[in-house]
């Protein structure tokens, strides 16, 4: 009777202290969303990274797979017109 | 950024850069505060409360960190490691300033390293075996409430340092009171078995309370949140009488010693040793 068998995995995504959004870090296991939480916290913030965690559980992300990767991706790989390339950026425009 | 100075790095703002992997903008909890003690403080009384308090973060400290390689779960090895590492910083600062206080000028590893179980001051709770996980988890409950309670009446203490230190201590016990009392909900709401766990360890626990509240009398605070989390728990809280505060005279159980042997063994076997 191991835990790790018993406790769902989940996901954590933390935004850094001047990151503009959530980004994944890793997983781990708990027992509850709760738990995942402060898990997510002592595993993942302690070198003072994060001001906001969201954790979800890994079998509630729809996710494609390999065998789509062709199909999914390839398709865009020679339409270079669709980058935004043949615009002057303003050097004052943050984010881009 | 130069390799030489990873940590000041790490501890300058990095406006600039969103993308940091690391965290940044790291806090000296002491920075720009007055280490000189003000006219009227009580030297011998603040230095052995900084003392006092300085020893329960570290025996405290030392038996969190017994659970590293032995918790049920990596992320709670981790957890607890992390609460342990949070009180033996408080520790660190207190000793430092009790050497600065009490005329010595002793450095924080002279407290640490350097004395015998009969000059501690902690309080005997924490250095009791951690024994099972039910165990820990309520005495860590208790400790971290008290001791909660504690620093947040010495935010206003006129020694400026002790208040700067206990400033930093109340946002890490206010953590640590949660993660035990998120815990002690679970065991006790739990299974039969850890159901009766949590009930003994809460018998095992609640004689502590006189000797605490000895101490420092925090009794309020600390029962009405110890009775707000069993009673989500659904397990009974024992009651408890006043105890003598056998701790903070230096009158320890039996497990103190082997403790501090094993914490001291190597500071003793290298007395002049830097890390």
């Amino acid at each position: 009777m191991t835990a790790e068998r018993d406790w769902p995995l989940y996901e954590v995504f933390v935004r850094g202290k001047r990151g503009l959004n959530h980004v994944h870090v890793g997983s781990l296991h708990a027992a509850d969303d709760r738990m995942a939480l402060t898990h997510a916290r002592d595993l993942y913030t302690r070198r003072n990274e994060g001001v906001s965690i969201w954790v979800v559980r890994s079998a509630h992300i729809a996710a494609s797979t390999r065998d789509e990767k062709d199909p999914f991706f390839d398709p865009s790989a020679d339409k270079v017109y669709r980058h935004p390339t043949f615009y002057d950026i303003p050097d004052d425009v943050p984010h881009i | 950024m130069s390799d030489d100075h990873v940590y000041l790095t790490l501890a300058e703002e990095h406006e600039d850069d969103t993308r940091w992997a690391y965290g940044t903008g790291f806090e000296d909890p002491l920075h720009g505060v007055d280490t000189t003690v003000p006219d009227g403080v009580d030297r011998a009384a603040l230095a052995g409360l900084c003392l006092a308090l300085g020893d329960d973060a570290l025996v405290a400290a030392q038996r969190l960190a017994e659970w590293t390689t032995r918790a049920p779960e990596l992320e709670e090895e981790v957890a607890l490691a992390n609460i342990g590492l949070d009180l033996l910083g408080q520790a660190r600062l207190l000793y430092a300033r009790c050497g600065q206080v009490d005329g010595t000028g002793r450095g924080e590893d002279a407290y640490a390293y350097f004395r015998d179980p009969a000059g501690f001051r902690n309080v005997t709770l924490a250095e009791l075996p951690n024994g099972d996980f039910a165990f820990s988890m309520v005495r860590l409950l208790v400790f971290a409430s008290w001791r909660l309670a504690h620093l947040q009446r010495l935010t206003a203490s006129p020694d400026p340092v002790l208040a700067a230190v206990a400033a930093k201590g109340v946002k890490e016990l206010t953590y640590h009171r949660q993660y035990a009392a998120e815990w002690v909900v679970r065991l006790g709401d739990g299974t039969e078995e850890s159901h009766r766990r949590t009930r003994a360890a809460l018998r095992q626990v609640t004689p502590h309370l006189g000797e605490l509240f000895t101490a420092y009398d925090a009794r309020e605070e600390v029962v009405a949140v110890l009775r707000q989390v069993t009673d989500a728990a659904g397990v009974p809280l024992p009651a408890w009488t006043p105890g003598p505060g056998a701790g903070r005279r230096g009158v320890h159980t039996e497990h103190l010693a082997p403790l501090l042997a094993e914490l001291q063994s190597v500071a003793r076997a290298h007395p002049e040793a830097s890390w």
